[in-house]
């Protein structure tokens, strides 16, 4: 395997001119990225910029034409199963089966991602312990808060040792301690395995604090790149990243396009989780 | 991390799998994914009784009434004892159309695009639903058996036979379960799923002979039931519980060929749901 700092080895992402169109709608509209190995990348924009399009392309559900995108050197059209293989993925929505405990939860990824019977239950109990559910870890998820249910998720997505976690939004719907929970293991997790993280959100001060580098979306591209520093100090000095974000979004904070299904169904899941 | 994670061995990631690797693949997850569905029947198991309480309806009222009215026909097989198999493939039909309406919520939620990202063949998600549908269906076919004793019925206590009946409702319900999921690929909404399971599920019912023999409907009628695999069920567990005459060959390939055909369907369109 390749080192993640050998700067030959392919990016841990790249999309070229990537495209998706639902009917009339273009979600993403000619977008160029690359994540490097080993950052911790946010991709931030208003409700509708395409950011869950992007992250749905790059984790192979949604089909794109060979070569427009790859994960760690794969072609994501070619080689799902590969790329799937390499994969951590955390949707938007809170999503971990209510019925079933949060063990059981996480012992099916690790079964999913064939994790060779031996180590199987103790990587699992490693991840439980890691994301802190080791007490909950035997009660059904319906009872577990969201901030619970997105550390579930994160264990879900780690069991398997992914080389590239894709998180839509992570902290959503967290109170501040539980938000500033998720965070706090990602990063540790990330120092221990050297995992490249990819992070879409909408809150300025998260992307801030723990994305190296940022890329604004805003109508399906890429308005601006760089550091959280880099991007401030385009602006102008004392400016924060909400500056940037209107700066280059214009007045769309409140867009008109799209979101209503993400709320909607993030609602129905907190309803049935609740 | 109390320990560092071990990655699953590099090689995996190197090549896209050959045939017999996906075959090898597929076969694991589908015990995996059964596994899944046995782990949240048992956190669920009210559910098991309630769900026996419509089947138990239709045996006590419609099999009591139309026992004593004589109203159809059966020979000499008494209308209970020819009622009750018809029940059971009815109450494991029910089941089986509420996996589309199971996998839309499971889509909402986004629990399926989380499965789809991980390295299992699709065909391996569906067949753990089918799967589960039997289960259902088989653990609500003791409750409808037990109380059909009760009221009189007699069946065949031969264990071959028995096995029969579940392979039997294993497949009618897969072809169920795999028929409802394909629909929720097509329409991709709960609610027009749901108002085209209704306006499906009762025709399927009523144009197969779970309630009264092929020879009573017009001749249109038993066409539909020609092609009808609940009536294909229905006669293998007539024949199996009650002795009746059966074409059991003819009755289990429809049944295996209709779940096969069913399970590579709805697979092909699962994908649809999360696009
Ligand atoms: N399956 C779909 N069918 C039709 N339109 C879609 C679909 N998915 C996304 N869209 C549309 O594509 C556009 C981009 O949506 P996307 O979900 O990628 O935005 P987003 O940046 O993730 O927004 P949010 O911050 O609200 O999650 C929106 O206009 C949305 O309505
Ligand atoms: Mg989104």
């Amino acid at each position: 395997m390749t080192s993640p700092f050998d700067s030959s080895a392919p990016p841990a992402v790249r999309c070229t001119g990537l495209r998706q169109a639902f009917g009339d709608t273009v979600a993403v509209d000619g977008l160029d990225l690359e994540v490097r190995r080993g950052e911790v990348f946010g991709l931030l924009g208003p409700n509708g910029a395409g950011k869950t399009t992007t992250i749905r392309s790059i984790t192979t559900l949604l089909p794109a034409p060979p070569g427009t995108v790859t994960v760690l050197g794969r072609d994501v059209a070619r080689q799902k199963t590969q790329v799937r293989r390499l994969i951590g993925y955390v949707p938007q929505q809170l999503s971990a089966d209510g019925t079933l405990t949060g063990r059981e939860n996480v012992m099916l990824f690790a079964r999913l991602f064939d994790l060779p019977r031996r180590s199987r239950k103790e990587q699992v109990e490693s991840v439980l312990e890691a994301m802190d559910l080791v007490e909950a870890a035997d009660r059904p998820v319906k009872t577990y808060s969201g901030g619970m249910v997105r550390r579930l998720e994160l264990a879900q997505a780690l069991v398997s040792a992914p080389q590239l976690l894709v998180l839509d939004e992570p902290t959503v719907g967290l109170d501040p301690v539980a938000r500033d929970g998720v965070w706090d293991r990602i990063a540790r997790t990330r120092a221990e395995t050297g995992m490249t993280v990819l992070v879409t959100t909408h809150a300025m001060q998260e992307a801030d604090e723990h994305c190296e580098r940022i890329a604004l979306m805003h109508r399906g591209r890429v308005r601006a790149l760089g550091t959280p520093e880099e991007l401030k100090g385009a602006i102008g000095p004392d400016t924060t990243l909400d500056d940037v974000f209107r700066h280059h979004t214009g007045d769309t904070l409140d867009s008109d396009k799209g979101g209503i299904r993400d709320v909607r169904a993030a609602r129905r899941t907190a309803g049935r989780l609740g | 991390m109390s320990a560092p994670l071990a990655a699953p061995p590099a090689a995996w990631v190197d090549t896209e799998p050959g045939p017999v690797t996906l075959l090898r693949t597929a076969l694991s997850r589908i015990a995996t994914m059964c596994l899944v569905e046995l782990q949240k029947l048992r956190h669920d198991r009210t559910e098991l009784v309630t769900r026996a309480v419509q089947p138990a309806l239709w045996l006590i009222i419609f099999g009591q009434v139309f026992t004593n009215i004589h109203a159809i026909p059966t020979g000499n097989t008494p209308y209970l004892d020819f009622l009750a198999p018809g029940i059971l493939a009815q109450s494991a039909l029910f089941i089986a159309i509420f996996y589309g309406i199971q996998i839309i919520w499971e889509r909402d939620a986004g629990v399926l695009a989380k499965l789809l990202v991980t390295p299992t063949p699709r065909v391996a998600l569906v067949a753990a639903k089918a799967f589960a549908a039997g289960v259902r269906a088989v653990a609500q076919a003791v409750v409808v058996l037990l109380l059909s004793v009760v009221l009189g019925v007699s069946f065949t206590a031969n264990p071959l036979k028995l096995l029969g009946v579940i392979v039997a409702l294993m497949l009618g319900s897969a072809f169920f379960c795999c028929l409802s999921i394909t629909i929720a690929g097509l329409v991709l909404s709960r609610d027009r799923l749901m108002g085209i399971g209704q306006a499906i599920t009762m025709p399927l019912f009523f144009a197969s002979n779970a309630l009264y023999p092929v020879a009573l409907m017009p001749t249109w009628l038993q066409w539909v039931n020609h092609i009808n695999p609940l009536s294909y069920e229905v006669e293998a567990l007539r024949g199996l519980l009650i002795g009746t005459p059966a074409r059991m060959g003819l009755c289990f390939g429809v049944l295996v060929v209709a779940a096969a055909a069913m399970i590579t369907i709805a697979s092909s369109l699962l994908p649809r749901l999360t696009r």
